[in-house]
């Protein structure tokens, strides 16, 4: 046996790391220490933000809440890094799972259009409130 | 490969199947599971801050349907996924640090994560008044 452990199959396909993986690695793990601090954050602000007795009150609130400066940025900051970490964590779920070569390439397509789609949305949504 | 004649040497990793249950195993699945429910929930999270951009009269339909009891319950199941997902999140931290790897620390810290999921959602609405029956 040879010192290799790679198969025949392995060998003539001559594939092997796609050399960009540690990145990967690592860029999901710094966002999700960014996230340890914006999640619980952001959760506690909006749940006191978004109180009130009627639609109208909640809406009111919520509209003061994302007006402000700080609220405004924290929250795109938690929204955008999210989303991020969300991308890398899907692709990794696509990649492992979804064998049919096709169906992936359209999968990982997808979820890199969704991801920029929900972060356009939530940008535009956060400054024309806040801006406004 | 089906059609691949010579004999696989290479060792295999046991299958799925052949392991025995562990909480680190379940703990693992569930952070996959709650990742991409979190992915959902991110969507709802957009959609509301759209919702305020868009002005009263679209607010009024996401107030109405996530103040139902079927909308409360999405979010409820939502705000578990997420604590569940942070706090299983920074304990995948500390074994990228190579730190509680022993077997007795390993299962605490699994069904802490559990626990911390389900009482940290508890905890949140409670902080919220969103707990029928309780004003804070």
């Amino acid at each position: 046996m040879s010192n290799s452990m790679r198969t025949p199959l392995g060998k003539v396909r001559g594939l092997g790391s796609a050399r960009d993986g540690a990145g990967h690695f690592i860029a999901q793990r710094v966002s999700a220490v960014a996230l340890v601090f914006l999640v619980p954050w952001f959760l506690v602000s909006l749940l006191c933000a978004t109180r009130g007795d009627d639609t109208a009150a909640r809406f009111a609130n919520a509209e003061a809440w994302l007006s402000h400066p700080f609220n405004a940025i924290l929250v795109l900051l938690a929204v955008c890094g999210t989303i991020y970490h969300m991308r890398l964590g899907l692709q990794v779920v696509i990649e492992d799972y979804i064998t049919g070569h096709t169906m992936r390439i359209a999968l990982l397509i997808l979820n890199t259009f969704a991801s920029y789609g929900l972060i356009a949305a939530a940008v535009f949504s956060v400054l024309k409130v806040a801006v406004a | 490969m089906a059609n691949q004649v010579e004999a696989d040497k290479r060792p295999l990793s046991p299958h799925l199947q052949v392991w025995k249950f562990h909480p680190t195993m379940l703990t693992s699945i569930m952070q996959r599971i709650t990742g991409v429910g979190n992915a959902l929930g991110v969507a709802i999270v957009v959609g509301w801050l759209f919702a305020i951009a868009s002005g009263g009269d679209i607010y009024r339909c996401y107030d109405v349907f996530f103040t139902s009891i079927f909308g409360k319950i999405i979010l409820f199941g939502f705000t578990v996924s997420v604590m569940y997902h942070l706090a299983q999140g920074v304990r995948f931290l500390f074994w990228d640090m190579g730190k509680g790897f022993t077997p007795a620390v390993a299962n605490f810290w699994s069904y802490f994560t559990i626990a911390f999921g389900v009482l940290g959602a508890v905890g949140v609405w409670f902080f919220a008044g969103l707990i029928p029956g309780v004003a804070v």
